[in-house]
């Protein structure tokens, strides 16, 4: 795809899909940066695993082109564009041992044999599998497994590194260490990372931005904290993590932001109000309401009931229902929550105005 | 419990039947056949002892290990290639390889077996057209010799090979070869490295299988060697109905079926009953 060990620039230009009838992916165009760490998220169908298949040049689009470096490869056949691939189930060769697996890119590119030792063990060490070099990798662990893909996939410098839910076989707590090792190889490499989940967690702890797929459309991309904080609409709200959805009514501009009512009460927001007028979804994510012992004028505030509580250890979460009957949920401190549930269940709701963000009434 | 219990009952009374039949029609007489080697004409070693002196015996039997390794090349190679198309092809492809590979299974061995006289005599098709378009000006012995054995033998065993060959090719994870080639594997290198080494559980089944049968083969290489290319199991069958030496035909019998007994102990060492079919 470009000269090796030089991170790879790509840009997909009104790229779509279509498997018979079925629209995989519709006019998707996307900058991807040198050197980042991007992150390709949304459920099982959404179109981004065929992105990432047509990056890698194992899927042809029906339409759009797709550049590296500012070159046409939307033809190139995959074993020239020669982007490094860790998939999903490792896809190692069962009949090479540990080493050979490594050396397998190198040996393709007809690299000097004393070049090969000397970058598989540079790679081994670097992924940690020293000792296990001629081992079978039916004899490794899911962890190791994943080491040996992940130095596969690095071993011959490539522009770019396309990783397909590479840790959706592995437990818990392997997961969490194989996510710092990947940041560490991607800060040491600086090739430019496209990494493909469903994990919505996993997609903001990683990447230095995150594109939202649903229904083979990119609904959004940006870093983590503007998805997350700032979604462009409902399903990326709702996707990447618990929010609470309350309709507001009669949204207007006002000073530093919007204003309307929910529960017929005057609310502020601190986000514009321009493209949403009129009725609308007011949505805050739990961890940003608190609960205050009575109503004050000078902040946002509804009444609600509580009605359940989940210990969660750290906090407790809180169920809640308001007066018009709108379902809330709240992470607040466990001993708040204790006293929200002793004082007859009846509380005040609040939330700082720059927390709460407007969405289109009804739609997306 | 009882579910489990009368599922094994329910498949024992299934598999009934098949061994009975085994038992009384293979078994009971093979133990006949094993006590004629030790008893005719005169009880004793006699008959193992000609068998390991006897030159016609040896030639025939080295015969028809030499046969049988040549023709297991020539169609676990053919059976490959097939296979190749019928399991990876296009739908076409796929359909015109099944075809290829059931419709031998239709036509009678004995039917192939004349089929190939037809071809390959010395007034056959082959001969005929090479002559006609001026290739050659003698015919080429093409049948009545090993090479006629070879293949008619072969023609009726691709068919075998095929089958150890697919179910391994099915098994394969298809992102293996992704893999292979995102890593800049050209098509050709990832099927000679990856592909071929990753089926060789198929290859092995496949060969153990063809040259077993192949051990055992009668009729076409009692066709299409025309009594110069003698198999062992022709040599059987003259010992006990042309020359009442049915000790010496019993003994050759007891040495092919233990001959065959430990190649397939070898091959299920291998390869798993079930990744055969």
């Amino acid at each position: 795809m470009q000269q090796p060990g030089r991170a790879a620039e790509i840009k997909a230009n009104g790229i779509g899909k279509s498997f018979g009838s079925f629209r995989a992916l519709d006019n998707l165009s996307l900058d991807i940066g040198r050197g980042e760490f991007l992150t390709l998220l949304g459920p099982s169908g959404s179109g981004k695993t065929t992105f990432l298949m047509i990056l890698a040049g194992f899927v042809q689009p029906s339409e759009g082109k797709l550049f590296s470096d500012g070159v046409d490869i939307t033809n190139r056949p995959a074993e020239q564009r020669a982007a490094g691939m860790v998939f999903q189930g490792y896809a190692l060769f069962p009949h090479m041992s540990v080493e050979q697996n490594i050396a397998f890119p190198l040996k393709v590119r007809k690299k000097s044999a004393a070049e090969i030792k000397q970058r598989v063990g540079e790679m081994i060490e670097r992924v940690g599998l020293k000792g296990h070099e001629k081992k079978l990798p039916a004899q490794l662990s899911g962890g190791q497994q994943q080491r040996v893909a992940l130095a596969r996939a690095l071993v011959f410098e490539p522009g770019v590194l396309l990783l397909d839910e590479p840790f959706s076989a592995l437990d818990k707590s392997l997961r969490g260490q194989m996510q710092a090792e990947m940041k560490r190889l991607h800060q040491e490499t600086g090739t430019t990372f496209v990494f493909v989940t469903h994990d919505q967690s996993e997609a903001l702890a990683l990447s230095s931005r995150v594109a939202i797929f649903n229904h083979g459309k990119l609904l959004q991309v940006g870093r983590p904290d503007e998805v997350y904080d700032r979604p462009a609409n409902r399903f990326v709200a709702e996707f990447l993590g618990e929010i609470n959805m309350l309709p507001v009514k009669g949204v207007r501009p006002a000073d530093n932001g919007a204003t309307g009512l929910c529960e017929d009460r005057a609310v502020n927001m601190r986000c514009k109000a321009e493209a949403i007028k009129g009725d609308a979804i007011l949505a805050i994510r739990p961890e940003d309401m608190s609960i205050a012992p009575e109503a004050s004028v000078n902040e946002n505030g509804i009444a609600a009931t509580a009605v359940a509580s989940t210990y969660l250890g750290a906090a407790t979460k809180l169920d809640l229902t308001t007066r018009q009957g709108a379902k809330v949920t709240v992470s607040v401190p466990n001993e708040v929550a204790a006293a929200a549930l002793s004082k007859g269940n009846s509380v005040w709701l609040t939330w700082p105005a720059e927390k709460g963000f407007l969405l289109p009434d009804g739609g997306q | 419990m009882r579910g489990i219990l009368s599922d094994r009952v329910g498949a024992a009374l299934l598999m009934a039947p098949l061994l009975l039949f085994l038992i009384l029609a293979y078994a009971w007489p093979f133990l006949g056949v094993v006590k004629w080697s030790f008893t005719l004409p005169t009880p004793g070693l006699g008959q193992y002892h000609a068998l390991l002196t006897d030159d016609l015996v040896q030639s025939v039997f080295i015969r028809t290990l030499r046969i049988a390794a040549i023709v297991t090349v020539v169609s676990v190679t053919a059976a490959y290639a097939i296979t190749v198309v019928w399991v990876r092809g296009s739908p076409v492809q796929r359909v015109l390889a099944e075809f290829c590979i059931l419709v031998p299974f239709w036509i009678s061995v004995l039917t192939r077996a004349f089929g190939w006289v037809a071809l390959l005599s010395n007034r056959g098709l082959i001969n005929t057209w090479l002559q006609s378009i001026g290739f050659i000006s003698e015919p080429l012995t093409l049948v009545r010799n090993e090479f006629g054995v070879v293949v008619g033998m072969s023609h009726f065993l691709i068919p075998f090979a095929v089958f150890p060959l697919a179910s391994a090719m099915r098994s394969l994870d298809e992102r293996v070869l992704l893999a292979a080639r995102g890593l800049g594997s050209s098509r050709m290198r990832t099927f000679w490295t990856v592909f071929v080494p990753m089926t060789r559980s198929g290859i092995i089944g496949s060969a153990l299988i063809t040259f077993v049968f192949s051990l055992g083969f009668f009729v076409t290489p009692a066709i299409l060697g025309g009594g110069r290319s003698v198999m062992i199991a022709e040599l059987i069958y003259l010992r006990i109905f042309q020359s009442p030496d049915w000790g010496l035909g019993a003994a050759i019998s007891v040495v092919l079926v233990v001959f065959v007994g430990a190649l397939m102990a070898l091959l299920f060492r291998y390869v798993k009953p079930k990744e055969l079919v």
